[in-house]
């Protein structure tokens, strides 16, 4: 099984995501050849202008989605610790749903059984979202590169601080 | 059907009757979609002369083929239509944001609004259902506020929602529909129509797929798209947006200034793009399915006008700036957000200011007509309270709210020569008396005083034509522009990409077959176009609109531009006005009057609309 800190997951950067749901589209055409967002492994959420996220399934260690299946559809993939969904066993009864801290889990508006992120696992170039997103604002990353990144944008920023007070009168 | 759901609503709101028809697909082929087929759509339901305000008046939305795609900002767009209040003609406004999207997928082309509403009330579309939904608690709201209210109150945070404001709820005759908050359908006035139907919001849910005939195709002209977003084409709205223009106006000595007073700001750098960018921009927002993304999300941190917001573009910024003789780009932010709390247009938010803040000074409006406000130039606390006097509709923002042309005939005084309007709709950003082919697509617009129903003002600011000078052929030029304009606004992509369609008519056309499935040559697509463009003067014709309406404002053809420099003497005179309306009525193929002919019509395919011009000829 990979180790929680080789597992990558898609990742978007607030700063770049413009909510133009692109994201949504592509990942609802490669896995449903349909345009409907619905039935998208991501999510974009625009809270108010200045806020646009774009959310996916982070491939939680000891995911709680889950520990909350009461059916046993449900399993975290050892290659690369995606989640795999039996859709014989899953009822959509949405417990895994109410366990996502992330709203990355969710009921296919047709199916009626659960849906998430895999990485787009059958397509040799990788996740799909990751390559149209046009500001270039999803990667996929690890949580250390992601600890990393964060690291390096706050240190800039402090930087940037520091360079205005030491040049402002 | 590919690239359309199939299906038309109709919503009677006097009888709380639904109704959904299938789509014409003679239609489809015919107008697109957009402004297109809603104004098809508006002209088989209405009668001759109708009151804007009258229940008899319908409403109509429509989406384009594009709508609920992944194309590059065509898959988002919709477009609202009916009879204008302030040209009492045809009017129709395009929006971009979600809301167009979400009614593709809900499963329709077009809903058109019937009759009248006893009490304020929302419709609230989830796909096949429909509802219509007391809004009482809604009248007075925003529309931000509305939106909010109603994804609470029908539990679905992805719920869009299309609203009027108070404005719209008081027909402010320059009130707008917004959609997302912060987008509007804007020009025209279509909010006070909808008020005048006790219509509050538009709520949508729509799950069906869309798809199109041709997806690999059409994927790989979408990727090919991103890229040429990427590029030159649009490097304007990805970096400083439309308020670029600002400065660039400033130099030619073609930015209408003070209601056109001057054509130039001496305080053109304080309200600059540049600046703008600089102190307030937070953020460059997109919206569904955009891979340029354009939008200049303001915030101003300080100051008296300290935590508004709004997005800002060139036209609104220089209505409520420069036109104003304000110099303070927080004000405008302001304004700008005022107009969004409202629902007025804030173009013509601001030429209305701009108006009274003339005849303030020239003592046709005293102190104690404005309420107590010291409406001078460059005032930017009246600016943002007289904004706010329209919304309300209280004191004397009861007779602006009418709009510059309604306005000045109720204040008389010569007000009339200080009301710059085309077929009653207020000006935009561009003095037309220096800019001679811009002044030409302005004065035959058919949705009166509008750059955007042709930009050809770019002839003239980048220097391809003489733009002190008319000559005749180019009209020629203008036609064409329109055409590849109506096309935009039907098939509902947006304006700012217009650049990335690098064969035009050619690329258009290769769209819409993907899309559709059916082969359509560009000059098929040409022909919409055209056709396009003949049905709405079939219209404005029917409305009795008429060569005498194709006009300039007073000020255009009286005032020489007074300010030294590249522009100064610049104005229209009549002469030339009289040759550029010959010069455009040939290119057209038009009768001398302006009248569409039955030939032309005919050769458009259009033979069912014959008998409305018909009657005009023989009366002329
Ligand atoms: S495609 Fe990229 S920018 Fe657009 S919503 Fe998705 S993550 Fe954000
Ligand atoms: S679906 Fe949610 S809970 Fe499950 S692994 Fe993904 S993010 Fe974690
Ligand atoms: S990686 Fe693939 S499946 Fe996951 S959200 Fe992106 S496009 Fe969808």
């Amino acid at each position: 099984m990979v180790k929680i800190h080789e597992r990558k997951f898609v990742s978007v950067d607030p700063d770049k995501c413009v909510g133009c749901q692109v994201c949504e589209y592509i990942c609802a055409w490669n896995k449903e050849k349909a345009f409907n967002p619905l039935k998208s492994r991501i999510r974009v959420v625009r809270l108010n202008p200045l806020v646009n996220v774009s959310i996916t399934c982070r491939l939680c260690e000891d995911p709680p989605c889950v520990a909350a299946c009461p059916r046993d559809a449900l399993t975290q993939s050892e290659e690369n610790g995606t989640i795999l969904v039996d859709e014989d066993k899953c009822n959509g009864c949405g417990w895994c749903i109410e366990a996502c801290d992330y709203g990355a889990i969710m009921l296919h508006p047709e199916k009626k059984v659960v849906f998430v992120c895999d990485l787009c696992k059958d397509k040799p170039d990788g996740p799909q979202c990751v390559k149209w997103c046009p500001e270039e604002a999803l990667d996929l990353v690890t949580a250390d590169v992601l600890a990393q990144k964060a690291r390096i944008t706050a240190t800039k920023k402090l930087f940037q601080e520091a360079l205005k007070t030491s040049t402002t009168p | 059907m590919y690239g359309y759901a199939g299906r038309v609503l109709h919503v009677d709101l006097t009888t709380g009757k639904t109704r959904i028809e299938p789509l014409n697909e003679d239609y489809a082929k015919k107008y697109i979609g957009g402004i297109g087929l809603g104004m098809r759509l508006w002209l088989d339901h209405s009668k001759a002369g109708v009151d804007p305000f009258s229940p008899e008046n319908p409403l109509v939305l429509t989406t384009g083929p594009t709508s609920g795609t992944v194309w590059p900002t065509g898959g988002n767009g919709h477009a609202f239509v009916s009879k204008s209040p302030q040209s009492y003609g045809i009017a129709e406004a395009k929006s971009h944001g979600s809301f167009g999207t979400e009614l593709k997928r809900a499963g329709y082309d077009a809903v058109i609004f019937h009759g009248k509403a006893e009490r304020p009330v929302y419709v609230w579309i989830d796909d096949d259902s429909i509802q219509i939904l007391d809004a009482a608690h809604l009248w007075g709201k925003s529309p931000a506020e509305t939106e909010d209210i109603i994804k609470e109150e029908l539990g679905d945070y992805y719920i869009r929602v299309a609203a009027i404001g108070p404005a719209g709820e008081k027909l402010v005759r320059i009130a707008c529909i917004i959609n997302e908050k912060s987008r509007a359908a804007g020009r025209c006035g279509l909010g006070a129509v909808m008020g005048s139907k006790n219509l509050k919001a538009i709520a949508i849910r729509g799950t069906k797929d869309v798809t199109v005939a041709k997806p690999d195709e059409f994927l790989e002209f979408v990727k090919e798209f991103h890229e040429r977003m990427k590029g030159p084409a649009t490097k304007k709205y990805r970096t400083l947006g439309t308020p670029e223009n600002v400065l660039v106006h400033n130099a030619l000595h073609c930015m209408p200034t003070r209601n056109y007073n001057n054509a130039h700001f001496e305080a053109a750098e304080k309200v600059s793009g540049e600046y703008l960018n600089d102190r307030y921009v937070a953020k460059i927002i997109g919206c569904s399915s955009c891979a340029m993304r354009c939008e200049h999300v303001c915030v101003v941190n300080e100051g008296p006008y300290k935590g508004a917001m709004a997005r800002v573009e060139y036209e609104p910024l220089w209505a409520m700036g420069p036109y104003c003789g304000v110099d303070r780009l927080d004000a405008i932010i302001k304004g700008s957000e005022l107009c969004n709390y409202y629902g007025i247009d804030s173009i013509s938010a601001g030429v209305i200011v701009g108006f009274a803040m003339d005849c303030f000074e020239n003592g046709i409006l005293t102190i104690k007509d404005t309420d107590g406000i010291e409406a001078s130039f460059g005032n930017h606390e009246a600016l943002v309270k007289l904004i706010e006097k329209i919304g309300k509709r209280e004191g004397i923002g009861d007779i602006l709210a009418e709009g510059v042309k309604f306005a000045a005939e109720k204040i008389g005084k010569g007000a009339e020569k200080l009301a710059q309007h085309i077929k009653g709709v207020e000006v935009t950003g561009y003095d037309l008396r220096c800019l001679k082919t811009a002044a030409l697509g302005f004065a035959v617009s058919f949705r009166g005083a509008d750059h955007n129903r042709h930009g050809s003002y770019a002839f003239d600011v980048k220097g391809k034509f003489n733009r002190l000078k008319y000559e005749k052929g180019r009209a020629k030029a203008v036609k064409d522009i329109e055409d590849v304009y109506t096309v935009i606004d039907s098939m509902i992509i947006c304006k700012f990409s217009r650049g990335t369609y690098y064969k035009e008519f050619e690329d258009l056309a290769k769209l819409y077959t993907l899309v559709t499935g059916w082969e359509t040559t560009p000059e098929e697509m040409r022909l919409k176009g055209e056709r396009i463009n003949n049905l709405a003067r079939v219209i404005n014709v029917r409305e009795g609109l008429g060569r005498k309406d194709d006009t300039l404002p007073w000020k255009v053809m009286n005032v020489p531009i007074p300010d030294e420099g590249p522009s100064k003497g610049a104005y229209v005179t009549q002469e030339e006005l009289e040759l550029m309306l010959d010069d455009y009525y040939e290119a057209r193929g038009w009768t001398r009057d302006g009248v569409p002919t039955p030939e032309k019509l005919k050769a458009l395919g259009m033979d069912d609309l014959i008998p409305i011009v018909e009657a005009k000829i023989q009366k002329a």
